[in-house]
Parts: structure tokens; C-alpha cells; sequence
């Protein structure tokens, strides 16, 4: 346990105080709210009907962008054959890179999108909602894309194969997380049920990615 | 012979060469039944005419789609299981003629749809979840080109194998969710819910068809692969002896 918070720890300040990641990731989420309105024109009521989609795919794309960096970085100056050769589980110590990933890339993102929200005249309780939505399914994303990332790793070669790989897993939680992004905005969708079922996609994948980044790692690396 | 020795290639190769014709011969067999029965005793629908024909291929084309996949699980646990080589063919070679069924869905959907919704693509769920599908085909085919070391490229495609086939039928169901909240589902229901034996029985023909040219394909691609692999070890066998004289 005390590796595993060690390794969280780690990975936490690393990202924090090199190479200013996280701000990085929001930066982009920033561009990409900005472009939309240019895309689909300034209708400030469309903007606020399309509000928790744009937010949602921005989301997706920026935490999209920093995966690369999730494992790459340990692999290249050997930290990760380290954590492989030690003592706690692969699939634990994959899941505290993740869990740390998330804290420094994920969260801002999830701060970050209220302020968004404003430029996209999404109104105030149902910014509220749409951040909650983001902070419930972006751990989904990030864990989905653990395998992508250790599947870049294990063939040494990254670029867009990660998010061809990623993208086509992430279509459910982009779906409940817009649907229920979307119930803050019309009325008559219900929120309860694609909330509840988004926590269970984000629980699924917090169980599946670890274990399959894990087994990758384990049969790609040798 | 037992069935396990089926495993070892030289076997499979003798097996395939002695299976292909046959195979070959059963799918052309089915589907002059199978293209006979649709074109000439099916009846035509009363509201859409001909064009209810476009299933025979479309529907088998979705089925045999997602039976690629449910092999190339299997082949995966083979994979990591066993480490197999045999199981790496079995689930490299599934990849591309998944795709391709996949892809005639797709395509005969799109010009069924023409006519019957008057667009040639709409994100209903079931269009949706097979594009999904063909993606995941394309990104897993992308991910074996990107790999050299063959066994490391099995072993990483047989992971996301599997974590596509956990992940597909989730995919399905938040498809079904998502289109039926924006669209209800009654008016994409063409044809009505049951389908009369006079349709159905090409329908099952020509299913049959399709199955043994997958099967066709399939055996002869491993074959191919193995072929290839054998001249690939051989070639390099030439170089170092080249290099040792």
C-alpha cells in the first residue's frame, strides 16, 4: 500500500512541477470551446443547447491529448521496468499512474469547465450539473485510455494510433455523459438514470483498464 | 488424430488444402440456392418493393460482422493462454474479412436506406453501433501494421481484442439508449418486427452462404499467413547462411 501511495505521490508531483501538463490540457480545452462558436456561428441559444456536448467532447479531446504521457515518460528512462519487477501488483500500480494522471490532468479540466460553461451561456445551476457529470466521467476516460497508452507504449510507437484505439471505447460514457449533461438543459430528460448508469461505466472501466493495461504491459514488454 | 493436433500448422496447412475445395464448392453451392431464392421465389414487400432483396446480403453481412469478432475473441484466449502461434494467425487473419463483412453491411445499409428513409445514413442505433464496429476492425487491423515483432503484435491485439468484446455490448446498449431518447425506434422499423417464412427462409440460405465464405476466406487467409510466415523465417534463414559463408 505505502508503494502504491508512493508511486501517487510521485506521480503527482512529477506532473506538477515539470513540463506544466495540466495546465496544457486545459489550455486546449479552452481552444476547443473557442472554435466551436466559430464552427457553428455565435447563436448564443444554439450555443447553450449544444453547451454539454461541446464541453464533453472538449473534455474528451484534451484528456485524450495527455495520454501519451501517462506511461511513456516511465518507460523511457526505466521507472516502468522498475514498478514491473516490484512488488505490488502491476495492475495496482498502473491503476495509481492512472488515478495520479487523472488528479493532474483530469480534475483541472473539470474545474476549468464552469468557466467554459459561461462562454457557452450554459446557465448557472446547469453548469453546476454539467461539471458534476465531467467530474463523475472523466476517471472512465482516463482508465479507458490506460490501455491505449500502455498499448503505445508496448509498440513503442504513439502518435494517432492511440486515440484510433481509444475513441470508439469511449462512445458510451460520452453518450450517458451528454445525456446527462443534456437533462440540466431540457426539462423533460431524466437525469437520474444516465447519472447512475455513468458511475457505473466509470467503476467498470476503473476495474478494466488497469487489468488490461496490466496484461499488455506484462506481454508486450519483454 | 486427435482434434488438438489440429494445432500444430503443418497439420492445419494438410487439413486446409484438403478442406478449401470443398468449402469452396458449398459456399458457390449456397449461394446459387441462396441468390435463386432471393431474386426469384421471395416475394417483394408490399411497401417497399424490390428493394427488400438488399437484405438478404445486408443482414448476413452485420451477422457474419460480429461473428469475426466473437472468433477473433476466442483466438485471443489462445493467444495469451497458450501463446500459440497458430492462435496469433487465427486472430490476425479474422481482422480483415470481419472488416469486409462488416463493411457490406454497412454499404447495403446505406443503399437500402436510400430509398426506404430517403437519406443515405442516419444515426440510428443499429447504424451506429455497426460503424462502431467497423471502426474498432480498422483500429485493431492498424494496430498489427504498426507492431513488427509478430508475437508482441498478437499479444497486444489479442488484449484489445478482448477489451472490445467486454466493451462492445456496452457500446450496443448505450447506442440503443442514445438513439432511442432523440428517435423513436417504430419509425425505423421497416419491413415490421416479423418476418414472414417466405422471406425468411432465403433469408436463412443465404445466411448459410455467407457463413461458408467466411469460412472459405477465412481458412485460406490462415493458410496464406502461415505461407507467408514460413518464407518470411526462410528468407532470413538464406540471409544469415549468406552471412556466415
Amino acid at each position: 500500500m505505502t508503494a502504491l501511495a508512493a508511486l501517487l505521490l510521485r506521480d503527482t508531483r512529477l506532473a506538477v512541477r515539470v513540463g506544466g501538463g495540466a495546465l496544457m490540457g486545459v489550455l486546449f480545452f479552452l481552444l476547443v470551446v473557442t472554435m466551436v462558436p466559430f464552427g457553428v456561428g455565435p447563436d448564443l441559444k444554439l450555443l447553450a443547447r449544444i453547451g454539454p456536448a461541446i464541453l464533453w467532447i472538449g473534455a474528451l479531446l484534451a484528456t485524450l491529448l495527455g495520454l501519451d504521457r501517462l506511461l511513456a515518460a516511465d518507460h523511457d528512462d526505466g521507472s516502468l521496468d522498475l514498478i514491473l519487477m516490484g512488488h505490488a501488483p502491476l495492475e495496482l500500480a498502473v491503476a495509481a499512474k492512472a488515478l495520479a494522471h487523472w488528479l493532474t490532468t483530469g480534475l483541472p479540466l473539470v474545474i476549468a469547465a464552469p468557466l467554459f460553461g459561461i462562454f457557452l451561456n450554459i446557465d448557472g445551476s446547469a453548469i453546476g450539473i454539467v461539471a458534476l457529470t465531467l467530474l463523475v466521467g472523466t476517471p472512465a476516460l482516463t482508465f479507458i485510455g490506460l490501455i491505449g497508452a500502455a498499448l503505445a507504449v508496448a509498440l513503442e510507437r504513439g502518435g494517432l494510433l492511440l486515440p484510433v484505439l481509444v475513441l470508439p471505447l469511449t462512445v458510451p460514457v460520452l453518450i450517458f455523459g451528454i445525456a446527462a449533461g443534456d437533462a440540466a438543459i431540457l426539462n423533460a430528460a431524466p437525469f437520474g438514470a444516465p447519472f447512475l448508469i455513468l458511475i457505473a461505466l466509470t467503476l467498470t472501466s476503473v476495474v478494466i483498464g488497469p487489468v488490461a493495461a496490466a496484461a499488455v504491459l506484462r506481454h508486450g514488454l519483454d | 488424430m486427435e482434434w488438438i493436433a489440429l494445432a500444430n500448422p503443418s497439420r492445419f496447412l494438410a487439413l486446409a488444402e484438403r478442406l478449401l475445395p470443398w468449402l469452396a464448392a458449398a459456399t458457390a453451392l449456397a449461394f446459387a440456392a441462396g441468390l435463386y431464392a432471393a431474386f426469384f421465389v421471395a416475394p417483394e414487400d408490399y411497401q417497399q418493393g424490390a428493394t427488400v432483396r438488399i437484405m438478404f446480403i445486408h443482414v448476413p453481412g452485420a451477422w457474419l460482422g460480429m461473428l469475426g469478432w466473437a472468433i477473433m475473441s476466442v483466438a485471443a484466449l489462445g493467444t495469451l493462454v497458450w501463446r500459440h502461434p497458430l492462435a496469433d494467425v487465427a486472430l490476425k487473419t479474422a481482422a480483415p474479412i470481419g472488416a469486409a463483412f462488416t463493411f457490406v453491411c454497412l454499404v447495403t445499409g446505406a443503399l437500402w436506406g436510400r430509398p426506404m428513409w430517403g437519406t443515405y445514413w442516419v444515426w440510428d442505433a443499429r447504424l451506429t453501433s455497426v460503424l462502431v464496429l467497423f471502426l474498432m476492425y480498422l483500429g485493431l487491423i492498424a494496430l498489427w501494421r504498426a507492431i513488427e515483432d509478430r508475437a508482441r503484435a498478437a499479444r497486444a491485439a489479442a488484449v484489445l481484442t478482448l477489451v472490445g468484446a467486454v466493451n462492445l455490448p456496452i457500446i450496443k446498449f448505450s447506442v440503443d439508449w442514445w438513439s432511442t431518447l432523440h428517435q423513436p425506434a417504430s419509425v425505423f422499423r421497416v419491413g415490421g418486427s416479423t418476418i414472414h417464412p417466405a422471406i425468411l427462409a432465403p433469408l436463412l440460405v443465404m445466411a448459410l452462404a455467407f457463413t461458408l465464405l467466411f469460412a472459405t476466406l477465412y481458412v485460406s487467409a490462415m493458410r496464406n499467413e502461415i505461407l507467408r510466415r514460413r518464407v518470411r523465417t526462410l528468407r532470413l534463414l538464406q540471409v544469415q547462411t549468406v552471412q556466415g559463408a
